[in-house]
């Protein structure tokens, strides 16, 4: 097992490398900087002075290994746009985009599972119908839409929740500020989490309905029937935890997915977050923020995975090294 | 006598409702059962004996229900109760054990869990108490170091062991009845032998019932008390077991124990089954009209040097640190030009794995193969066409080896296509007319490999194989997913292919009398290694390695069945 999991994190770092060559490559490929840090009155010495302090006159590979280096070190440079350091600007942005990614998360999954497990056990039911067919709209509506449509019913019509904006936020301790603690900030949570949280609850719902359907069908099931087990106990206890060992693979993935189709959610109700962040800075060419966008997005990819890996270790015995046994 | 019934079924019919109307999988079926006997359900697929099973317990799929007469346990009915009842009643007063002991357990869920779940949910026991009670049973169904065992997962038990688990979970709150399905189907003959042992030995003790569903005449001949013959879905004959096997007086039970293979004598062919029309012809004379004559090698056909594999057993980032375990340690034989050569040994001896080395279909991890003395491992290319055209393989399972996706006649046709034996201009007709001589008929081409029953399946693979004429072919288990009587017409066909067109065969087993009644010599493998290798007929009469003997010793005697319609040889 310690093999498996020094293993895992080889290869996490490996994806790392080549995120971090993908980004980095964006500075070399993606136009001149140095053309738009300086203004149209530059002389010559002015960007060689630039260049140099830079360090963009050095080889390419000594570069890549100084991007790596200084990222490793939270380092991503300076915007170019807002002339402060990227990761502050990061760090500043950051609780918004968790705690929006935090609850949609939290509702896809306690909906996504008990809704999937109810249309499984209930499968010719009405009511399990119904959801079946609804949910069809959550997974083949696009974020955006059901955003608009959102603010449409709750804030124009109806006008109970505010259509954009984070509400009052408060800080808490150094830097991270929360909007849980107000009225106004938990109501302006609502909509963005149900907009974000939505498709991934109907594609987990729908995992867990056909992944519990196939567990149902196994022998082992009928064997737990056969000994007169209560139907609760075999549903819950037995199907249930058979069911999520592939479910949490996918949960992983989208708990990622959910931060980085945020961007989408955050500009439809102007989510001070990150991805907010990012499509300002691929307007305005500010490469230091999208390079540091990228690398935050797969350190956050390849950590939910790797946790998901040593995650499965627990539910799964057969994963587990154990030389004990045998025959 | 009444009183002295456990379970009493009389006139029970099942039936399915279908989209084509209802089904009726079983009709009147009657069968009583007394404390201290094993009463013998035996029958072919569909034959219903699985659905009796599932009807008394309540525990039928989908919309099947009973659709007519009564099950009564001790005196009052059962059949009609509501479900609230019935799951009060199983597991408490009638258990049941399944096939397959590696899909009956939770693999999440430790042994002891799954024990002690079972026991607090039938018996006023606490956690401990029932805790202790685990232990108990573990010990009783023979596990040896209860404690340690109850702590661990399904799959640090062995296929056997895992059995004996699925006995003691059926056990924990002292039932009455038992229901069996298929116990031993999945488990080897040594493993299988032990577990019946230990539901006789259970009867006996505790005067429980047992209801024994099988397919295996021999396992019916060795254990059962009584027995009923089943046929699509009605019971044929019924009665002791002596009279029923020794005596049959239906003709399906007849022509059922017929076919059955015998351990204690060889027999030309196989007697089909007759009865309900099934027979299906096979053209092998025609076929063997326009087999290309090859000149037969002076020596073997194919050699098999010190054949050796090894997988890996546990992995690790330093070589030096992983460990591999020998699938195949030093194996050496030679198959003559025209034989039929047995590999026999239970799972796990590594019997597939040769079968798979010499199709070159596994690298050799030493050793050597020659082919009419050609040496094929890590031959050129040209060689290896030539030799994979002039062998050809048939594998165990039909279901799993047949592409679901493609019609047959691609399927039939993709090996002959591969390797540049037929011009593509004569497939079609070439499919069609070997689908039409393995008694499918030409319109077999554009059907999907679902639309046919296991033993049709078996054929397509037959013909498949035929279609690059090959001299030498691989039968890896080739009937032990099919039932006796499609077992017999499968088996008399590859008699057929090894008399009228020369073909020399590897015919790879794990059931004793099918071997018996194929091979002209045999090897028995343990463990990976050759441990003797003999003429069939020699080894039969005198084995001489002691765990060929203990193997003959343990394969469930056929003295019982009739040997009418038997030719010997």
């Amino acid at each position: 097992m310690l093999s498996f999991i020094i293993r895992r994190i080889g290869q996490s770092v490996l994806v790392l490398l080549i995120t971090g060559l993908i980004a980095f490559s964006m500075f070399r490929f993606v136009g001149d900087p140095i053309d738009n840090m300086l203004g149209q009155e530059r002389t010559l010495e002015d960007v060689e002075r630039l260049r140099a302090q830079l360090g963009l006159d050095q080889p390419f590979p000594v570069q890549y290994f100084k991007f790596l280096e200084n990222a490793a070190q939270g380092n991503f440079g300076v915007s170019y746009r807002q002339g402060r350091p990227v990761a502050e600007i990061l760090l500043e942005r950051a609780p918004a985009t968790l705690e929006l990614a935090i609850v949609s998360g939290l509702l896809a999954v306690a909906f996504g599972i008990a809704l999937g497990v109810f249309t499984a056990i209930r499968r010719n039911g009405v009511a399990a119908n119904v959801i079946m067919a609804t949910s069809l709209i959550g997974v083949s509506l696009p974020t955006f839409l059901i955003g608009i449509l959102l603010i449409y019913l709750f804030s124009v019509e109806l006008g109970w929740l505010p259509s954009f904006g984070r509400g009052d936020t408060v800080a808490l301790g150094g830097w991270w500020t929360t909007g849980f603690l107000t009225e106004s900030g938990l109501k302006a949570l609502v909509l963005p989490a149900i907009t974000l949280g939505l498709y991934q609850m109907t594609l987990i719902m729908r995992l867990v309905r056909s992944e519990m359907l196939e567990v149902l069908r196994q022998d082992y099931i009928r064997f737990a029937r056969a000994r007169g087990l209560k139907e609760r106990t075999v549903n819950f206890r037995h199907a249930l935890k058979n069911t999520m060992v592939p479910v949490v693979t996918v949960i992983g993935l989208q708990l990622g997915a959910i931060i980085a189709f945020a961007i989408i959610t955050e500009t439809v109700f102007q989510w001070p977050g990150v991805g907010l962040l990012f499509i300002n800075a691929i307007q305005f060419v500010d490469i230091p923020v999208m390079a540091a966008y990228l690398m935050l997005i797969s350190v956050m990819f390849v950590g939910i995975n790797l946790i998901v890996d040593i995650l499965y270790v627990f539910i799964d015995p057969r994963l587990r090294v154990d030389r004990a046994g045998g025959h | 006598m009444m009183t002295d019934t456990l379970l009493d079924i009389e006139d029970l019919s099942v039936t399915f409702p279908t989209r084509r109307g209802p089904f009726i999988a079983v009709r009147d079926a009657t069968l009583n059962l007394s404390p201290g006997e094993i009463h013998g359900l035996v029958g072919e697929s569909g034959a219903g004996k699985s659905t009796i099973g599932a009807a008394i317990m309540g525990l039928l799929e989908g919309a099947g229900h009973i659709s007519g007469g009564t099950v009564h346990f001790r005196g009052d009915a059962i059949s009609g109760r509501d479900r609230a009842a019935m799951r009060a009643l199983r597991g408490k007063k009638i258990s049941m054990i399944f096939q397959d002991p590696l899909t009956s357990l939770n693999p999440l869920f430790t042994v002891g869990a799954q024990l002690v779940e079972t026991i607090t949910e039938h018996l006023d026991l606490t956690e401990a108490q029932a805790r202790d009670r685990a232990r108990d049973l573990l010990d009783r169904v023979g596990i040896p170091d209860p404690d340690t065992r109850l702590d661990q997962y399904p799959h640090q038990f062995s296929g056997g062991m895992r059995q004996r688990v699925v006995i003691a979970l059926a056990l924990c709150s002292e039932p009455d009845v038992i229901i069996a399905d298929e116990p031993t189907t999945a488990l080897d003959v040594s493993i299988q032998k032990q577990i019946l042992d230990l539901i006789r030995s259970l009867v006996d003790e505790r005067q429980v019932g047992v209801i024994l569903i099988t397919h295996d005449m021999g396992v019916i001949a060795e254990t059962t008390d009584s027995v009923t013959v089943m046929y699509m879905g009605e019971v044929v004959e019924h009665g002791a077991t002596a009279q029923v096997l020794g005596h049959p007086e239906h003709e399906y039970t007849r022509s059922l124990i017929a076919a059955v293979p015998r351990p204690d004598r060889k027999v030309e062919r196989f007697p089909q089954i007759s009865y309900g029309g099934r027979e299906t012809r096979f053209a092998v004379e025609e076929l063997a009209k326009d087999w290309p004559e090859t000149p037969a090698p002076d020596g073997p056909l194919v050699e098999a040097r010190g054949l050796e594999k090894r997988f890996l057993a546990k992995g690790a980032i330093l070589p030096g640190m992983r460990q591999y375990f020998t699938a195949v340690d030093d194996v050496s034989f030679d198959i003559r030009p025209g034989e039929v050569f047995g590999l026999v040994g239970e799972s796990g001896s590594g019997k597939s794995t040769i079968a798979r080395m010499i199709a070159g279909l596994y690298p050799l991890d030493g050793g050597e193969v020659l082919f009419d003395g050609q040496r094929v491992s890590g031959a050129d290319t040209a060689t290896l066409t030539s030799f994979r055209r002039q062998i050809q393989m048939i594998f165990q399972d039909p279901f799993s080896s047949l592409n679901p996706r493609h019609r047959v006649d691609r399927i039939v046709a993709e090996p002959a296509l591969h390797l540049g034996v037929i011009p593509e201009a004569e497939v079609a007709d070439r499919v069609r007319d070997l689908l039409e001589k393995v008694g499918l008929g030409a319109d077999a081409a554009v059907k999907y490999p679902h639309e046919f029953s296991g033993g049709q399946r078996q054929r397509i693979s037959i013909a498949r194989a035929l279609a690059t004429q090959p001299r030498f072919l691989i039968c890896d288990e080739p009937t032990s997913a099919l039932d006796v009587s499609i077992q017999a017409q499968i088996l008399n066909m590859l008699k057929d292919l090894q008399e009228h067109l020369g073909l020399t065969m590897l015919f790879i087993s794990h059931d004793l009398p099918v071997v018996r009644q194929m091979c002209d010599r045999v090897g028995v493998l343990k463990d990976g290694r050759l441990v003797e290798l003999q003429d069939t007929e020699t080894l039969f009469a005198a084995p001489e390695d002691p765990y060929t003997q203990e193997l003959l010793r343990l394969m469930p005697k056929t003295d019982l069945l009739s040997t009418e319609g038997l030719a010997e040889l």
